[in-house]
This record gives C-alpha cells, structure tokens and sequence, in this order.
C-alpha cells in the first residue's frame, strides 16, 4: 500500500470517476466527494447519466437540475450535488451565451434535444461536459473560485475517453462556429494538470482488463489518468502459509476440528463435518485470493496510484459512505 | 423467505418454439457471459443456436474458442447432437453502412456515407448500438438460419434503451425538428426558414448561432439523403419490436444480488410488462453461498471472539471470521433478492453462484449452463 499522501492531486479541481458497470464508480465518486470536502472544503458531485444514483446513495428524492447542498463532510465542509439534464443544460446554454431563452424554449419543444442526441450525441456531451467545466471555472466576487474541486461520476470505462474527447468528437461536425469554441473552452480544462480521471475497479478479470484498455485509451487521447480505486476488497486474517497450502486445495481440517470443539461451537461427527465444510470454504477463497493478487500485479503495471476500498458487509448505506471516504483520506487520496 | 418459483431454464432451451431469447440487465452482471451460456447449452441439447453479442470482452470470444467475432456469424461447435453454436458480434457502423448500401441507389449512398453527421451518427455509442442490434437480430431471424437466437442487450446508460430504441427513432424521423430540416428540398430548393413564420424565423436565427451556418448545412443535406432510406428502417425496427413481443421471444432479465442491479431488474421487469413483452424469469448470477451454512454468522463471530479472547486457535478464529464475513454477504445477497420476490413474486428465479474464477472456456461456459439449469 502506498502511504505517502499524493500532494500532487492538490492542484486538482476537476476528479472524473469511471469504471465498469457493477464496480461501484458511482459509490466511489460520492465517497471521493465527501473526503474532499472534509476540512471545511466545498465540493460539487456531478452526475450526468440521469439515472439519479446520487439521490440513492445519499437517501434523497430525486435531485433536480439545480446545485443543492447534500451532505456535510466529516470536519465540517460541504458536499453539493447537481444532476446534470442534457435538455436543461441547453437551455441554460442558449440563455447564457446568446440570451435566448424562448427560441430556446421553442427549439426544445420541437424536440432539438431528441434530435441532437441521436444525430450526435458528441453534442449531448459537450453540454454535460461545458456545465462540468463552468462549475470548476467558476469564481466569486473576490475572484476565488466556487468549489475547492468538482467530482464528476461520469459514463463507464468503456466510453470515457469519447466523453471527455470533446473537440475531436464535435470537430467533424462544426469545424467552426460557436459548439467548436464551446468544445474548446471545455477541452482546455478536461486536458489540463486540474484534471484527474480516475478508474474504479473490482480485482476480477474483466473490470481490470477494461481499466487497462482505458488508461491506455485515455493516454493516447492526451486525457490525464488519476488514480485507480480497487473497490470491494475482502480482507482476509488468514495467515499467507495457510492460504498458500489451501491454494493448492489442500487445508488441513484436524486443526480447525479442535479449533472449533474448544470454542463450543461443535462437537464429535458434527466438529468433523463443520470442519471439512470450512476447509472447502478455505480452499476456495484462497484461489480467488491468489487470482485477485494477480489482478492486483497487472493493475501496477499501469504505473498509477492505487487505492484499496474495502467491501462493505452491510452494503452501502450513508454510514458505509463515510467510511470509504474515510478510506480514501488515510490513504492519501485526498 | 418465500421462495420464487423455479426457472427452467432446459424447458425454454428445449422448446422448439423458443426462437429468440434476450438476455437484458444493468452493466456488469454477466450478460454477455450468460447469454453465450445459454447458447451453449441449447446447441449441446440438439439446437442450432447463434448468439448474437454487443460488446463482449476479448475474453469471452476466446472461451468460445474466436480469436474475434466479426459481424458475421462464426461457427464455434457441433454437438454430437446435431446442435451447432455460432456466435457473432455486432458491429454497428457496419451494420448501419450495409443498410444504406442496400436501401438507397450508390449516389445517395456515397452521399450519405461521406456525410459528418452520419459518421457520427453511425459509430458513436448511444442509441446506434441498440438500432443496429435490433436490426441484426430482425436480419438474423428472418433468414431462418439458426432456430434460436440468444441476444445480449447493449450496455447501455439503462437498459430499457433497448426497448425504447425503435419509438425513439420514429420520434426523431416523424419529428418537426426533421421536418423543418428537410424543408428547403420540398420547397424547391428555397430556404424554408424564409416561408416559415415569424417564430420559424426566430428559431432559424438560434440555430444558426447555435451551431454554425455550415452545422446546418450538413444537417439539411444528411436529413435529406436519408429520409427515404430510413423509411424501410423504421418499419423493419417495428417488425423486429412486434417480433419480440411474440410468443417465440423468452426475455430473461439477468441481475447480480446488489441494490442497484436488482432494482434496475425490477424495473425492467415492470417495464416489459407494460410493453407486453414476454418475461421468462430472472436470473441471479454472483450468489455467494457458503458449504458450511449451518453455521450462521452470529455464531462463528461468537466462537472467533472467544478463541480470541482466550489467546487459542488463531487459525481457527480466522477462518470463522473469514466464514462470518461470507455469512453475513450471502445473507445481505438474500435480502436483496427478497425485495425482488416481495415484488414481483410471479417471477421465476435462478440462481448461479459465484464461480471462484472467471471463464475462459466452453467447459467454462459449460459449467455456468449447467447452474443456470439446475439453479
């Protein structure tokens, strides 16, 4: 484990999270979210697939288009949610930049956003990914800016690097004109050292190949990768030899016999049987130990950071959220 | 707990009215994996099966024995009984280009193949992914090649993409917003911003500013070449919708035992049924279970503690909380797949375990067909 606390991500304001579906990218985000914000910080969680997952982990109804504060960070700060929605964006768009707001209204009613998010929905993310942006720009009166970071919960690993890609998705569509500089302004933060993508992951085959397939995706576009957040870690007190020999389907069940018939908890036939139905317990979890070893050493290779969140037995509730922010702050992540 | 009731998953599989089965799910919970199980199975038990995948891991196209999957269905094996397994993968933009190749004349065609917008339209993710697999699935089943065919849904944003893909795309061509665009061609070649109303006008002016005088341009000129071939498309996509809401389709919603996968199957449960969609059941993959069940949680926690306290037998107070830990999962797994039940008790259920390694194999997939069957 990594113990020297990574400074570096000091300067970060914009954290994108992505990962496989099933991995918990959305659980990580908002744990990532309340750690930074610990210490008096004022953070932004955005979520932008409108499934309204936010409100969920949290225990909320559901969040409109609108920044809200959420939830309050261990040691004071605060934690603010917006649910991005592509349709209210565009108008917010069209008012701000050309103080259009009923040809806006109009346009919206003929279905323009059905209409841009099929034809190209490189357009859907340039408006998803512009407010994302506007929000880390942002600055107050005195010129400091608004949030001390915004965590993104972004779209899977699978189609990260189109999403934050911008320009080169919109460049063959407007070569000029106002979505290209829109794409620009939007591409000059995503592609800046205020910019980290990090990747959730589960230490199972699939997950792992595809966050390396996406750090390597996302480097040759020129984004920034962050950190990778290994989520759902068993701990295991099993002493490495005994796991070795069980590895090999081999544990030796006599030990466990009278193990279990000092602690009371059965005795003669029933003490043998409990042991031989642990041992295959054993045997079993020592091969998915090993195989997630393995999936650990690939995920080095990929020279990163590495953060290791543990499964929460009672599933994620509020209280499991602060305790992988917890995590994620003693580990140095933020 | 009540128990659901049991899905069969061999007396779907053996049913030659069977056609068309579509394995449906959050990300992440084994569809693809399921739905090549599947496949396996029904051609090992006689059938000749194609499983038609969207974006399967390397992986899996290697445990079917592929060193990659094509567009084009390859065979994977014949079974001593007769069966055969093929497997394909979708590949969308060409899925789409052979569409406008064969529905518009070569001049329309390079027209519209050369066209910004449909470069765009027909190699980005959302949406095309679920048109082109509705369109092969059509294809694949109106050729009568295979007598089943196992679909895995796109990883989508949510998975009712899917189902919602065929009316969206009649939205988009029957919407105003095209029609304003292909106005100038009817008009005769004049502007139709200029015979449009004052409020035309107004909008005309926004979305210039919005996207460019050349954006529009390419949009006209794009909507245009392909109104008349997205004719025949829409009506195929509603050919292959109704096709799915006959008595020959079995959806299986596929899920793992967490929160947000079982109430996205929920979900999906209520949605095919206002879509009068045909359910099969649920399948539940990842079930942790544990050999040494009579054993709950509660106990071998007791049992740690007081080994512990006493300073004897680590090993063994390690190993019981090793075995509390999994006790306490696979009770938490069953509390989630209880809410399920609670809501939806009609609906057959399947459980597969968690397998300790991943597949990498037919005799892999093998395995995971004959939990799926015996579950």
């Amino acid at each position: 484990m990594v113990d020297s606390p990574h400074t570096d991500w000091a300067d970060v304001r914009l954290h994108v999270v992505t990962g496989k579906g099933g991995t918990g990218k959305t659980t990580v985000a908002a744990a990532l979210a309340l750690a930074l914000a610990s210490g008096g910080k004022k953070v932004l969680l955005v979520e932008v697939e409108g499934r309204q997952g936010l409100a969920q982990i949290f225990d909320l109804p559901p969040l409109p288009y609108e920044e809200r504060r959420i939830a309050v960070a261990p040691s004071g700060g605060d934690v603010y949610a917006l649910a991005i929605d592509p349709e209210a964006a565009m108008l917010e768009y069209l008012e701000m930049f050309y103080g259009m707001r009923r040809a806006g209204r109009a346009l919206s009613k003929m279905g323009l956003v059905d209409f841009a998010t099929t034809i190209a929905p490189g357009f859907r993310d340039v408006l998803v990914t512009g407010k994302t942006t506007e929000a880390v720009r942002r600055r107050n009166k005195n010129g400091r800016r608004v949030y001390d970071a915004v965590v993104l919960d972004a779209p899977p690993t699978g189609r990260i690097t189109r999403f934050l890609n911008v320009t080169q998705e919109v460049a063959g569509l407007a070569r000029v004109g106002p979505i290209k500089n829109h794409s620009e302004l939007v591409s000059s933060v995503v592609k800046s050292p205020e910019t980290a993508v990090h990747f959730v992951t589960l230490l199972e085959e699939m997950p792992v190949q595809e966050t390396l397939d996406g750090i390597t995706e996302l480097r040759s576009a020129g984004l920034p990768p962050g950190g990778i957040f290994v989520n759902m870690v068993r701990e295991s007190q099993l002493p490495q030899a005994a796991l070795d020999t069980a590895v090999k389907g081999r544990f030796d069940a006599g030990e466990l016999v009278l193990g279990l018939k000092a602690a009371g908890v059965a005795d003669g036939a029933e003490a043998n049987a409990l042991a031989e139905a642990l041992a295959e317990e054993i045997v079993e979890h020592a091969r998915r130990t090993a195989l997630e070893s393995a999936e650990r050493e690939s995920l080095a290779a990929a020279g990163l950071p590495s953060f290791e969140l543990p499964l929460l037995a009672d599933g994620v509730d509020l209280a499991g959220l602060y305790e992988l922010a917890e995590s994620i702050r003693t580990q140095g992540a933020a | 707990m009540k128990e659901p009731a049991r899905l069969d998953i061999d007396a779907i599989l053996d049913d030659r009215g069977t056609r068309i089965i579509v394995c449906c799910g959050a990300g992440g919970v084994g569809k693809t994996t399921t739905a090549a199980a599947l496949g396996l199975r029904a051609a090992e038990r006689g059938r000749c099966a194609v499983v038609l995948t969207v974006d399967p891991a390397r992986r899996l196209a290697q445990s079917m024995g592929l060193s990659e999957l094509d567009n084009t269905p390859r065979l994977v094996q014949e079974s001593a009984g007769g069966g055969q397994l093929f497997a394909m993968m979708l590949d969308m933009k060409r899925t789409f280009d052979e569409i406008i190749e064969a529905h518009a004349d070569p001049e329309r065609a390079r027209q519209i193949l050369s066209n910004p917008f449909y470069q765009s339209l027909s190699s980005s993710f959302s949406g095309t992914q679920e048109y082109m697999a509705m369109e092969k699935l059509g294809q694949l089943r109106r050729s009568d090649e295979w007598d089943l065919i196992v679909v895995d849904t796109p990883p989508s944003r949510s998975a009712l993409d899917f189902l919602d893909a065929p009316e969206r795309l009649g939205r988009f061509l029957d919407g105003r917003f095209i029609r304003l665009l292909t106005a100038p061609a009817k008009a005769g070649g004049r502007s139709a911003f200029k015979l449009l109303n004052a409020g035309f006008g107004l909008m005309a002016g926004a979305m210039t500013k919005l996207l460019g005088a050349q954006v529009i341009k390419d949009l006209q000129t794009f909507v245009s070449a392909l109104d008349a071939v997205f004719g025949g498309f829409r009506q195929r996509a509603e050919m292959t919708y109704r096709l799915l809401q006959a008595p020959g389709t079995a959806f299986l919603v596929v899920a793992a035992p967490e929160r947000d996968a079982m109430r996205e199957a929920s979900y999906f449960v209520e949605r095919l049924a206002d879509e009068r969609m045909p359910l099969a059941g649920l399948v539940v993959n990842r079930v942790h279970t544990s050999p040494a069940a009579a054993l709950s949680a509660a106990r071998s926690t007791a049992a740690a503690e007081d080994l512990e306290s006493r300073g004897e037998h680590e090993l063994t107070a390690a190993v019981l909380r090793l075995h509390a830990g999994r006790m306490q999962l696979a009770a938490r797994e069953n509390r989630e797949r209880e809410h399920f039940v609670t809501a939806h008790p009609t609906v057959p259920v399947a459980k597969v375990r968690a397998m300790s390694e991943d597949v990498h194999d037919l005799a892999g997939l093998r395995q995971i067909g004959e939990l799926l069957a015996s579950a």
